[in-house]
């Protein structure tokens, strides 16, 4: 008896994630701002083989609402996991013309998410076990002028969920780390720039696989590790000079 | 960003057009695109032709609105998103004893798609065609969005029905799904050694499906030789089915040479043992044979291809056996061709099936095949025929009235859900569907 919450799940990929374990018959928790949208979601999942799905109301900037989500999973039975998709990336430039979106973008893509997983992570020791999937981005192995505010909350997002690892480990549990590179979405439609573009679908099918095989850190599609690889190891000195 | 500016094609992709394209994942963003004004609607663009094309101006791309809504396991009943794939929900309901009730050659085409082009599939003479199982579907209009049902709106039921998404963005629909055995296939297939043999075990198959494989560059005594294949659904094992591969480029362009293609198809048509043969495959194997094969349009070359499909009446069978011998006189098709015998069951104005064979064919974008599709095209029209809106990519205008008689109702439905025409797409102009001036 498995249990997913989905967090940000009105997004593509989390909705490809959530189409999949509903198929192998989890129930499914769908969490987002956007009601109408999750509800439909929710049908679809039941349809596809979800023991149950439901749509419940979540902000990342919100934290009142985090107990009542906390509260919703206790009540069932088995294995509890989450998965995390929530995430903001106003463009740069307007971050430059207004630095109080670093407070919302930090928020939804890094302190929102690992508030609402520190008051999770009780319940999923005291079952023993579950998975909490992390999804980053590539944006968070090194700053780059295009979007290193983003970029910063990612990397904070990496590190709480390599110590948030260390610690569930040692209840039976495991936590993957996920490291799109450019995924074809609403976020990324018609940007400039976008090369190797993978489906949502084929990012859920990696999430999946490295949730089995109990992977820590994934880069989806795989070849971002290696294209990570480089751009981390350009020496400071040269890599400032870059713009990529 | 909202629209992205792009370069696109039809599955032929002998005809691109340039333009805007917005890809909603929700149907709150949905609703607001349309706020400002009417924007044609595209599913997986599996039309061959221009049908999905909208040169210089906008459309929105609906794939991502794809969900399945509610099901009645009483009715068979199935909401569904009009962005979902037919071939998602075969594999989401087959395992339960549902299929979709009529499935076109491609799974990936979406229900919209389906609908827009009133599509047709193995069953047709048994079953009719795809809107023949919509019991009402969701329109939205420049007004809002209505509720369309043959019973409470018929003129607006049969000029979306086949109607080329002129009247309306179909936001989703109810259809019947039909009870099926399991998600195998048993298919039995048989070789026919020519023409009249062909039509005749057509007439008197007594199979759900049936579907006949042509060779299309057989001349003289073998003629309309090909593979006649029927199939009932089942339950039991298969092998799981491979995973798919893909055409990673463009081929070059003597990959579909007449001697290539004469030598695949006689290997094609020996592989089936001379008594026939009996096999059980996945269902999707079956209705979908090349959506195994990602991308298999680009067999054809950066040029693309044309497939020129016509329905005759049974009376003119005589006429459709000279179009396939001007086919295989000329060399010109490739492996990829099909005969089926269609029953009467339509549901739109302009709804593609009759009662009678539907011969359709494969042909490289060259200037010898668009010579020929034309004159094939005549044929048509001299047989009473007709052509497919959702693979012609080269008739003319003039015909069309002569081969579609209630055109001039379609027209005038169109012309009331949407009197500015923010629908038109290059199919619509280029054929003159729309304007009443011919």
């Amino acid at each position: 008896m498995k249990t997913w919450i989905i967090l940000g799940a009105t997004s593509a990929m989390a909705r490809a994630f959530a189409r999949k374990v509903a198929a192998d018959g989890a129930c499914v928790l769908l969490a987002g701002r956007d009601i109408a949208d999750l509800t439909t979601l929710a049908a679809d999942c039941v349809l596809r083989g979800a023991r149950q799905a439901e749509a419940l109301a979540f902000d990342a900037r919100d934290a009142s609402g985090f107990a009542a989500l906390i509260a919703r999973m206790g009540h069932e039975e088995g294995e509890l996991s989450a998965a995390i998709f929530v995430g903001s990336m106003p463009a740069q430039a307007d971050i430059d013309a207004n630095p109080a979106l670093i407070d919302g973008t930090v928020t939804d893509s890094f302190t929102g998410p690992a508030r609402f997983l520190q008051m999770l992570v009780p319940l999923m020791e005291a079952r023993g076990g579950g998975t909490v999937v992390g999804v980053g981005s590539v944006a968070g192995d090194r700053g780059r002028i295009g979007n290193y505010v983003y970029g910063a909350a990612k990397a904070g997002f990496h590190t709480y969920l390599s110590g948030l690892r260390n610690r569930l480990t040692r209840a039976g549990g495991h936590v993957v780390t996920v490291k799109p590179g450019f995924v074809d979405t609403a976020m990324t439609w018609g940007l400039p720039g976008m090369f190797l573009v993978a489906t949502p679908e084929a990012v859920a099918d990696d999430i999946l696989h490295a949730v089995k095989k109990r992977r820590n850190v994934i880069y989806t599609p795989f070849f971002w590790r290696y294209i990570m690889l480089i751009i981390r190891n350009i020496p400071e000195p040269i890599f400032k000079k870059m713009k990529i | 960003m909202t629209w992205k500016t792009a370069e696109y094609t039809g599955w032929g992709r002998a005809l691109t057009a340039k333009g805007e394209i917005a890809r909603p994942e929700r149907q709150r963003t949905l609703a607001t695109l349309l706020s400002a004004a009417m924007v044609p609607a595209i599913g997986m663009r599996r039309s061959y032709g221009d049908a999905g094309l909208n040169s210089g101006g906008r459309v929105i791309d609906m794939t991502r609105l794809d969900r399945m809504l509610s099901f009645d396991p009483a009715t068979g009943v199935l909401e569904v998103e009009a962005g979902a794939r037919i071939g998602e929900i075969a594999a989401a309901f087959a395992p339960k004893g549902w299929l979709p009730p009529v499935m076109p050659g491609t799974g990936f085409a979406t229900v919209g798609g389906c609908i827009a082009q009133d599509v047709h599939g193995k069953n047709h003479h048994h079953m009719g065609s795809f809107c023949q199982h919509v019991l009402s579907l969701r329109l939205r209009q420049a007004e809002g969005a209505v509720d369309v049902s043959p019973d409470t709106a018929p003129d607006l039921f049969r000029a979306t029905a086949g109607g080329l998404g002129q009247t309306g963005v179909i936001l989703s629909a109810k259809i019947r799904l039909l009870p099926c055995k399991g998600d195998v296939m048993v298919v039995t297939e048989r070789r026919i050694d020519g023409w009249d043999a062909f039509l005749s075990m057509l007439d008197t198959s007594a199979a759900t499906y049936s579907v006949g494989w042509i060779d299309a560059t057989a001349t003289g005594q073998n003629l309309g030789r090909g593979i006649l294949e029927e199939g009932e659904t089942g339950s039991g094992l298969v092998p799981k089915r491979a995973k798919y591969r893909k055409v990673p480029f463009n081929a070059p362009g003597f990959a579909l040479a007449a001697p290539v293609v004469k030598a695949f198809n006689n290997a094609y048509f020996r592989r089936v043992p001379d008594m026939g043969r009996t096999v059980v495959r996945p269902i999707s194997d079956f209705f979908f044979p090349l959506d195994k094969i990602h991308d298999w349009n680009r067999l054809y070359g950066k040029r693309g291809f044309h497939q020129f499909q016509c329905v005759v009446p049974i009376s003119s069978a005589p006429a459709l056996r000279s179009m396939l011998e001007a086919i295989a006189v000329s060399g010109l098709a490739s492996p990829l061709a099909v005969l089926k015998r269609m029953g009467p069951g339509r549901a739109g104005y302009l709804s593609f099936p009759m009662e009678g064979y539907t011969l359709a064919v494969d042909f490289p974008n060259r200037a010898e095949a668009r010579e020929l599709i034309k004159r094939l095209e005549d044929m048509t029209v001299a047989a009473g025929g007709r052509i497919y809106f959702a693979k012609d990519s080269l008739a003319r205008g003039g015909d069309i009235a002569a081969m579609y008689p209630e055109l001039g109702d379609w027209r005038r439905a169109a012309q009331t859900a949407d009197p500015e025409g923010h629908l038109m797409t290059d199919m619509i102009r280029r054929l003159k569907l729309r304007s009443t001036a011919q």
